[in-house]
């Protein structure tokens, strides 16, 4: 069973002052699957990004990511290591260009040193080209080549998180951990996401998700793990979980359960 | 205006091609000295030179300040260490203050500039993560606040050094520092080329221009390079820069080490040339005139910063130049003090093009002011 694990976190805890924002959760994500983080606002999901992506330190917990045991310390090591991350709020590099963008996030699959990059040796040159024509791939990949030259934060809300995603992807992740990306998009935006997502994981991907978008997450996650005041509350297929007596009671309150 | 521009802009550059506008300019910058000194005297050859430093000064602060995005206001402090360090090694001083070292160099001490300026580009660095490393998670006013501290410890280190043993000479300085050579030629006087005495002053200039040329190509190269984009990355968003597994640290220090380098060779060159160094050249005005080059230019956009060096290192001499005899002209006699009026005008100008173009005079992308 272990072996078909890309990320296995167990009894992870994080406090914030006398606040128990994550308490002993757990998380199974198999390769290739498309696995759906949920919960009310505040739950604890994003910490739980931060957490495994080792933006904030965790307080306890076991973290397995592709075979290996790993401390989550260092955020660029997360990502190095391969689990990419998008942002809740949007982080996108503002003045640089789209391209550019996704260009930064080739940085940790290239090696370019100083040197290089002032002399241009022609293995640089070579490098240089290859890192644009991957970036150019990417944005054409996520349907975002028309405004490769545009300065990032002149692209409309929907586009921006599709940047984000291509970025990401730039990383080369063997996970890719999505937080929110249908926040804020129209009802067009969000199918051509999920045409996304699912294309994604065709290309050998696997994906973390968290989401509000009940009818997305339900229509691509192969399964769903449902946090409420940092606990898991819920775990299984979509069809169990949405039946689920605790999920119903969280979301809707107590008298519908 | 915009239609202007355009047309401005087909004129100046779509009628020659580009290599002639190359040679346009190689020829301007062969005979620019020759007209200045004709004109104005050695005197605005001197600025000229000046004004060639600051360039390499102010792209050099361009990398810290505006690709990394980490504000520095000790940058002077990485210049004084150069000219130190030529002050140093290539004057009388440190024989005539102790003997093992006069036993040493019987012919007294005459480094070459140019080892010793490999030597302060290696210093200077080293320096640049040493004041790295502690403010690595400081951002914005107290990262400005660590380096200004920074700067002013090394000012006052070569002020204070001349007690208990002496090895700055203290405020005095440091005098009879060997001049800039390059291939046994001394800058110092004048290269007679048998139809045509190039001066020294002239020379340095050539000097100079090449050097501001050569380390703009280093800056320009790193900006479009998988280096540069990191540091923008970190300056744009630093948690979103760890996310795309930029080691973070790694370029902060990397970006203080060649914002540093760069102005422990403009000291060196600056001792050389002007055979004196004292703190006085070192203290805060100096960082912050160099941090108001790359403001005022367009901080991040290497023809900006370019331009700002050259304005601000001519202007308060172009001042000083027309002040008394403006003064003169129209009230008779003099009524304020050249100086005073000098910097009202200079702090004037950098309020009102703070003002009206908040993103430097020749930002990046041009016409969006």
């Amino acid at each position: 069973m272990m072996e078909h694990l890309l990320l296995d976190v167990t009894d992870v805890s994080k406090r914030f002052g006398g606040i128990h924002a994550l308490d002993s959760v757990g998380l199974k994500v198999p390769h290739g699957s498309i696995v759906g983080l949920i919960g009310p606002n505040g739950a604890g999901k994003t910490t739980f990004f931060n957490v495994i992506t080792g933006l904030y330190p965790a307080d306890s917990g076991m973290f397995l990511f592709d075979g290996k045991f790993y401390v989550p310390e260092s955020v660029s090591e997360v990502t190095q290591s391969g689990l990419a991350r998008t942002f809740q709020n949007i982080r996108l590099f503002g003045e640089m260009s789209v391209l550019e963008n996704v260009m930064v996030g080739c940085h940790c699959r290239s090696s370019a040193g100083v040197i290089g990059a002032i002399f241009r040796f022609p293995s640089t040159k070579r490098e240089e080209r290859s890192i644009r024509d991957k970036s150019l791939q990417l944005l054409a990949y996520v349907g975002l080549s028309e405004y490769a030259a545009m300065e990032a934060r002149n692209l409309s809300y929907g586009h921006q998180r599709r940047l984000e995603i291509a970025r990401a992807l730039a990383t080369e992740p063997k996970l890719l951990a999505l937080d929110e990306p249908a926040a804020g998009m129209n009802a067009t935006e969000k199918l051509e996401l999920r045409e996304l997502l699912l294309r994604i994981r065709a290309d050998g991907k696997t994906i973390l998700l968290i989401e509000h978008d009940v009818s997305l997450v339900m229509g691509i996650c192969d399964s769903l793990t449902v946090l409420d005041y940092g606990k898991v509350i819920a775990s299984g297929k979509p069809a169990d979980v949405r039946v689920h007596p605790e999920v119903i009671r969280a979301y809707l309150g107590q008298g519908a359960a | 205006m915009k239609g202007f521009r355009i047309v401005l802009k087909e004129a100046l550059f779509n009628r020659l091609p580009r290599s002639a506008y190359l040679w346009i300019g190689i020829i301007a910058l062969i005979i620019l000295p020759w007209v200045v000194g004709a004109s104005g005297g050695n005197y605005w050859v001197r600025v000229l030179d000046f004004a060639l430093l600051y360039i390499v000064l102010a792209l050099g602060l361009n990398v810290v300040v505006g690709f990394a995005g980490l504000l520095d206001l000790g940058y002077i402090a990485f210049y004084a260490l150069g000219a130190y360090s030529f002050a140093l090694l290539a004057s009388p001083h440190l024989p005539q203050q102790f003997e093992t070292i006069a036993a040493a160099f019987p012919e007294g001490m005459h480094f070459s500039p140019w080892i010793v300026a490999v030597f302060s580009i290696i210093l200077a660095a080293l320096f640049g993560i040493i004041l790295g490393f502690p403010t690595l998670q400081l951002r914005g006013d107290y990262l400005a606040i660590v380096t200004l501290g920074f700067g002013e410890i090394i000012r006052i280190f070569m002020n204070n050094l001349d007690r208990p043993f002496n090895l700055t000479n203290g405020p005095k300085g440091i005098t009879a520092i060997d001049p800039i050579q390059l291939f046994g030629i001394s800058f110092a006087k004048p290269l007679d080329l048998g139809f045509i005495q190039i001066p020294g002053l002239y020379l340095v200039f050539y000097l100079f221009v090449l050097l501001a040329i050569s380390v703009a190509i280093v800056c320009l190269h790193l900006q479009n390079s998988r280096i540069g984009r990191a540091w923008v990355a970190i300056r744009e968003d630093e948690i979103a820069a760890k996310a795309m597994g930029i080691n973070t640290r790694n370029m902060k220090l990397l970006a203080f080490a060649i914002g540093a380098s760069f102005a422990g060779v403009a000291g060196v060159l600056f001792s050389a040339f002007q055979g004196f160094v004292s703190p006085e050249s070192f203290t805060l005005w100096e960082s912050i005139v160099v941090l108001a080059m790359v403001v005022l230019g367009g901080i991040g956009h290497i023809p900006g910063v370019i331009l700002g060096a050259v304005l601000l290192a001519i202007f308060p001499e172009v001042l000083r130049g027309i002040a008394q005899p403006l003064q003169q002209a129209l009230f008779g006699h003099v009524i304020i003090d050249v100086e005073i009026i000098r910097q009202l005008i200079y702090g004037l100008a950098l309020i009102l093009i703070m003002l009206y173009r908040p993103g430097g005079i020749w930002q990046k992308g041009g016409n969006n002011s």
